[in-house]
């Protein structure tokens, strides 16, 4: 992850220098600071914090292919989001009302959903995943529909909303960011333990002297608030959730004690190469990093579909 | 011998129906009960209300004097566990975390210290597991899982073991062990409970046995009056004729 943060600032649509940087000449300089390097940071802490939700809400429905997209999390942040621009409100109790409303539309979309899903006391992950498209899309047009109501400023800053990506931020906002993700994240991964016996069953971590209903509220309220955050400033990138944690799961097993930090460091690799793809793919123009994330991780939820149907005959 | 569990007219409902009413029991340190009847009769649920996953419609039970709602769930945990009737899982974890898992009441921090790793160490070698401690516990068989469930469960050092159906997918051999490692258990002061649907394994082990019909409790003895023709006609509807078996226990032939 070092590595990648060193190195990705270098490579963009403009060529930079890190010489030229050093010594203070213009325009290497500011392009490094104001637009590379905030973007690396931004990236590098939405890859991570998506990762780590992703692990977290895989914990705790049990269901590999449970992240903060296909459960509707980000699409109802981003709804939140757009909803706080098109209303025009600036600021809630001091922070950005574009945070606060994607953290309560990411609360109210994982409440849908996991209302939806639920029967009884069951959840099967199907009705789950088609729960969160539903939500997914609704979410969507209902964005497209606010987007055409908006005045034209407002219609440009929304379109950020219906496809993931990174962009230069003001170093204030990111370390906001890193201020909520960072410390969340280190919560998450002090109950590793916990999460473990939930990934295995729910009376399963009760007989073990967990006390479930609490455990499970606070990792929903924990997941939604890092996964809304990061949309609030990217709006919805798919897949980073479901990728890395199932790819560190084959190599290095279920224990989230393992699972939890090193997912943190390869989704924050991860999204900032898949970023840096994005920037110079097609340079000078820049593509939205959730088209990468996207055709890479597309393919990989599509085998880990059909992979599953084998095991159920384990 | 001190009743650990005490439970007065324990009912429960779902969705209206009555699945057990009634249940007037009382279990002491070092009995091993089997808890026997036919499907839906209650056993499973009787279990878990004993374990505390769940809280029973009516009545009160109580652990060492204290109504199980009222324990906090780790207190709880350093006394009773729970064997559930099968474990299937979503994600890789090894045999080894399964059972590590057990010691989660009396771990403080992410990791487990020295005495953990000798609970669990001594758990899976009395339940013959130490084998495959580092293989992925989906890819063990079903009596596999179940010998690893139970080390789980012992690595948890309770004095009250629960046990719903521990032998359903074992071999004959490791049933014989199972229950002989269960009675060896009690007479260190353990108190076994188990459901079983083997007449003659919780015939030859048990020293009681509670037979469940349709919610109630229909008998509650040692085996050799429980397990008699009326009763398995009564209650499961089959004919049986019951010899005497090895040390006097009934042994109970199906069919006519």
């Amino acid at each position: 992850m070092v590595a990648v943060g060193l190195v990705a600032p270098l490579v963009g649509s403009a060529h930079v220098d890190y010489g030229r940087v050093l010594a203070g000449l213009s325009p290497d300089r500011e392009i490094l600071l104001y637009a590379r390097v905030p973007r690396v940071l931004l990236s590098l802490l939405a890859g991570g914090a998506l990762a780590v939700a992703g692990v977290l809400f895989q914990a705790l429905l049990r269901d590999a292919l449970a992240t903060p997209y296909t459960l509707g999390i980000s699409s109802g942040a981003s709804l939140g989001a757009v909803l706080a621009i098109a209303l025009g409100w600036r600021t809630v109790a001091g922070l950005p009302a574009i945070w606060a409303a994607a953290f309560l539309g990411a609360g109210v979309a994982l409440f849908l959903v996991l209302g939806i899903a639920t029967e009884g006391r069951r959840m099967s992950s199907f009705t789950l995943l088609l729960a969160g498209v539903t939500i997914n899309s609704i979410c969507l047009a209902l964005i497209l529909f606010l987007q055409n109501l908006a005045n034209f400023g407002q219609s440009f800053a929304i379109v950020r909303w219906l496809m993931g990506g990174i962009e230069a931020l003001d170093y204030s906002s990111i370390a906001w960011l890193a201020a909520l993700v960072l410390p969340v994240c280190g919560f998450i991964f002090l109950r590793a333990r916990e999460w473990n016996l939930l990934a295995v069953g729910e009376e399963w971590a009760m007989a073990r002297g967990v006390s479930t209903s609490r455990l499970l509220l606070a990792g929903y309220f924990a997941g939604s608030l890092i996964a809304g955050s990061v949309t609030a400033l990217t709006g919805p990138i798919g897949f980073v959730g479901l990728i890395v944690p199932h790819a560190l799961r084959l190599r290095l097993g279920a224990d989230h004690r393992l699972l939890i930090p090193c997912s943190f460091f390869t989704g924050a690799a991860f999204l900032t190469v898949c970023d840096t793809i994005a920037r110079t793919l097609l340079a000078p123009a820049e593509l939205p990093v959730g088209v990468i994330t996207a055709l890479a991780g597309g393919p990989c939820f599509i085998w880990l579909l059909r992979s599953r149907r084998r095991s159920l005959w384990l | 011998m001190s009743a650990l569990y005490s439970l007065r007219d324990v009912g429960m409902r779902y969705d209206g129906s009555r699945v057990l009413r009634e249940a007037t029991l009382e279990f002491g340190a070092g009995e091993m009960v089997a808890v026997v009847g036919p499907n839906g009769a209650g056993k499973s649920t009787l279990l878990g209300i004993m374990a505390g996953l769940r809280a029973p419609y009516d009545g009160v039970c109580r652990y060492r004097d204290l109504e199980i709602r009222a324990w906090l769930r780790r207190r709880l945990a350093y006394e009773v566990s729970f064997v559930p009737q099968s474990l299937s899982l979503q994600f890789p974890f090894t045999a080894e975390q399964v059972v590590l898992m057990g010691r989660t009441p009396y771990c403080d921090g992410l990791f487990e210290s020295p005495e953990d790793r000798e609970a669990v160490q001594d758990a899976m070698r009395i339940t013959d597991t130490l084998q495959f401690g580092a293989r992925d516990f989906r890819s063990l068989s079903g009596g596999e899982r179940q010998r690893v469930v139970l080390a789980s469960a012992l690595a948890q050092r309770p004095r009250a073991l629960l046990l719903d159906e521990p032998t359903t997918f074992l071999d004959l051999k490791h049933q014989l062990s199972i229950y002989a490692l269960l009675r060896d258990l009690c007479r260190t002061g353990l108190l076994v409970i188990a459901v079983t649907h083997d007449l003659n394994l919780a015939a030859s082990y048990s020293d009681r046995v509670v037979l469940l019909d349709a919610g109630r409790v229909a008998a509650d003895a040692a085996p050799a009056e429980v397990l008699t023709a009326s009763f398995l006609r009564q209650v499961f509807g089959v004919e049986a004729e019951i010899r005497a078996g090895r040390a006097g226990k009934p042994w109970v032939l199906y069919g006519d």
